[in-house]
């Protein structure tokens, strides 16, 4: 049959933002593929040359809607680490919480996108119903639902609501037997383990050269978390596993996302426990020294790294984002070729694509 | 009084109305225009003239309730996948029941937006592809009885055509044909996928549901409706055929695309298939023809296996059978918002492989029940 590409995107159901998948079709089967990312670029790296330190908390919310506190929260890291500020206790152990949340619901609304992409419209409808728990804490938190704008240059914006540690208490109760439930629709359903098992395997070989970080890169089994391997914030003092899986397919990513949010509810129990009384915030300089700074986290969609170069001034000279999307989407063609074009969407939902941050 | 009677009264009511109207001008006007209305009333008062007008108005009856059929479909549809997925369904348009006027009022909606003809689609499939997949969903109704009194394949006294069995499914089969044409005239890359997909599918479903058909129409001894139904006065042939049952209920959500089966119009891959160069009204006759042959479905499921009409006499005959059209609906519905959907070379496996020995081994189990004389006629 004659081949043909197939331009899936920039406006299509299956990109989840706005990128584009070329696709070279035979028939059904997939013989190429082309991601084209490149749409939603804004030029934030630039804009933030122009803007000072805490005007660039809030920019960096927007770089991904699904988890816009991890990147604030990198770029607070990233600057208190040019500045060498010195973050209280409390202010550390608030922002584990909340990046945790943050992970529930990026997770979350991952495999809300995931069952719709494999026409599953239950399952979108109760993530998403789900993911409105963890929404309405952070609300309750930071004042708005989706840019939180609540990591500080040296601490956070506001304490703790008060019953609020109580609240995210049920909440992980709540998401504990949701989660079991989910296992259960789908791990019980024949068609979505035909979907998945065995579909779009990565090899950790390529994974490793490819750059694929999170958890498509432990899927493919490779035992790699930031938050163990490298700690920051107080992610050494917690309790928690990395959790990886063998196979390199659509399922393991799949479990690889469930099993992270598992532990996600036990980290959130461990650090409210643990969380000390005391102050909330240090002030931070204006202006950064001259020097650089580094910053690295374990984003819900991967490694995300922050480089800022400090001139003296309240501007930084220059700031890098590595986003993990944009290396893994790299990696698409050598998970496509091969199966079928309806595994398009198992295999690129399974990536949970970010376009904001992924084109900055 | 069956529905060719109930008709025939009306129409003959109506032309007498009307005759006298014609043959009082033929009085009055002198004879070179009086010779005219005699004559236009002697036409419409002779017996053929009466036959084709009542058949018309049974056609027309059959298509009003399979509207408001489809219309309560969609409907229940909305408000048992809001019972799914944790929401209300329609509730403003109409609350007081319900939110039924929704459905009119996306109608409307429909109704007043532009039909949009993509620049290099070939003009005339375009346009002929709703047409064949409208009418020939229509035509699916026209041998299936609601009751022995209703239905429109009949004779003047009132028995029904020996082969409507046939009939339907011959009706049926011919939508992957306009589906194909939707899809190709279109000039776009994911209908032509969508309509080629739908023409394998529909290919490799039709012959286990032709299969199951021939077990029960084996057992009935009838090719049509209203002997396959009176043959289940003792037992609906679900009982001993239920295997049968499954992989007819599997077959027609593959004929009818719903969403395990739903790869034509898969809209996660192909945007939304086949139709989506189809925009206005032509998309809602779409949407409203793929809900006609759901009912369809459901009739047909009933009719064959569920004992059709036959229930304790408290209930008409109709609604008795649209009570199990519509269940055997809710359950193809249920089936379509709680799965997920499966990719194309799974379907035709599991078409194949696991359907077509299952609907032989249904033809077996008819033929033995059959030889040891348990079903007469």
């Amino acid at each position: 049959m004659a081949e043909m590409w197939i331009n899936m995107g920039p406006q299509h159901p299956m990109t989840h933002g706005l990128w584009n998948l070329r696709v070279k079709v035979d028939g059904e089967t997939i013989v190429d593929a082309e991601p084209e990312v490149g749409y939603l670029h804004r030029g934030i790296e630039k804009i933030c040359e122009n803007r000072t330190y805490p005007q660039i908390i809030p920019l960096a919310d927007r770089l991904c809607y699904g988890s816009s506190l991890t990147w604030s929260h990198l770029y607070c890291m990233t600057v208190e680490d040019l500045m060498g500020v010195e973050v209280p206790e409390r202010a550390e152990y608030i922002r584990v919480v909340t990046l945790e949340m943050q992970r529930l619901a990026s997770h979350l609304m991952w495999l809300a996108a995931y069952a719709v992409d494999l026409g599953m419209m239950a399952g979108f409808i109760y993530s998403m119903r789900d993911r409105e728990v963890l929404v309405d804490l952070l609300q309750s938190l930071s004042g708005s639902r989706l840019t939180y704008n609540y990591p500080r240059i040296g601490g956070v914006a506001h304490d703790l609501p008060p019953n609020w540690d109580r609240e995210a208490l049920r909440a992980c109760n709540y998401i504990e037997t949701r989660l079991k439930e989910y296992e259960d629709l789908y791990e019980g359903s024949k068609i979505f383990m035909m979907r998945n098992v065995d579909v779009g395997l990565l090899t950790k070989e390529d994974a490793l050269d490819l750059g694929v970080t999170g958890p498509p890169l432990r899927a493919s089994g490779v035992r790699y978390d930031m938050r163990k391997d490298r700690p920051y914030s107080v992610y050494s003092d917690l309790d928690f596993e990395v959790c990886s899986r063998p196979e390199g397919d659509c399922f393991a990513r799949y479990r690889v996302r469930i099993d992270e949010m598992w532990e996600s509810c036990k980290i959130i129990r461990q650090a409210i426990q643990r969380m000390p009384k005391g102050k909330w915030r240090t002030v931070a300089p204006r202006n950064a020294p001259v020097g650089t700074g580094l910053g690295r986290v374990e984003d819900p969609r991967g490694e995300g790294m922050m480089y800022v170069v400090g001139d003296g001034s309240d501007k930084p000279y220059r700031l890098k984002i590595r986003s993990p999307i944009f290396i893994t989407v790299s990696a698409a063609p050598s998970m496509l070729v091969g199966y079928k074009m309806a595994d398009v969407v198992a295999i690129m939902g399974g990536l949970d694509m970010c376009i904001g941050e992924c084109d900055r | 009084m069956n529905l060719f009677q109930f008709c025939n009264g009306i129409i003959v009511w109506l032309v007498e109305l009307v005759n006298n109207l014609w043959y009082w001008l033929g009085d009055v006007l002198p004879w070179y225009f009086g010779d005219f209305f005699t004559g236009i009333g002697d036409f419409a008062g002779s017996h053929g003239h009466i036959v084709v007008m009542t058949i018309v108005l049974e056609s027309l009856m059959v298509i009003i309730v399979a509207l408001i059929n489809v219309l309560n479909f969609i409907w229940l549809d909305r408000k048992l996948s809001g019972r799914i997925f944790d929401f209300y369904g329609p509730y403003y348009v109409g609350y007081r029941i319900g939110g039924w006027l929704q459905n009119l009022a996306d109608g409307m909606k429909l109704f007043v937006k532009e039909i949009i003809v993509p620049a290099k689609a070939d003009k005339l499939g375009f346009l002929l592809a709703p047409v064949i997949f409208v009418g020939s969903s229509f035509l699916i109704l026209a041998t299936i009885p609601l009751s022995p009194n209703f239905g429109i394949a009949t004779n003047e006294s009132g028995e029904f055509v020996t082969a409507g069995v046939l009939f339907a499914f011959a009706a049926f089969a011919i939508a992957p044909f306009s589906i194909l044409l939707a899809g190709w005239s279109s000039n776009n890359k994911f209908t032509l996928i969508g309509g080629m997909r739908s023409a394998a599918q529909m290919m490799s479903y039709e012959i286990p549901l032709l299969l199951t058909v021939a077990s029960v129409v084996l057992l009935a001894g009838s090719f049509s409706f209203v002997g396959i139904v009176d043959a289940q006065h003792d037992i609906w042939f679900a009982i001993p055929l239920f295997i049968g049952l499954v992989v007819f209920l599997v077959c027609i959500a593959a004929e009818v695309e719903v969403t395990p089966f739903d790869l034509p119009e898969a809209e996660a891959e192909l945007v939304e298939g086949w139709t989506t160069e189809y925009s206005g009204m032509r998309f809602g006759l779409f949407m409203m023809t793929s809900y006609l042959r759901g009912y369809a479905g459901g009739a047909l499921a009933t009719a064959l296996f569920l004992g059709g009409w036959q229930g304790p006499s408290l209930i008409p005959d109709e609604i008795w059978f649209l009570i199990k059209a519509y269940t055997v609906f809710v359950v193809i519905e249920w089936m379509r918002w709680s799965l997920p959907r499966v990719r194309v070379d799974q379907i035709l496996e599991l078409g194949w492989k696991r359907l077509l020995p299952l609907a032989v081994l249904n033809l077996l189990i008819a033929a033995t029940f059959k030889t040891m004389g348990w079903f007469s006629g």
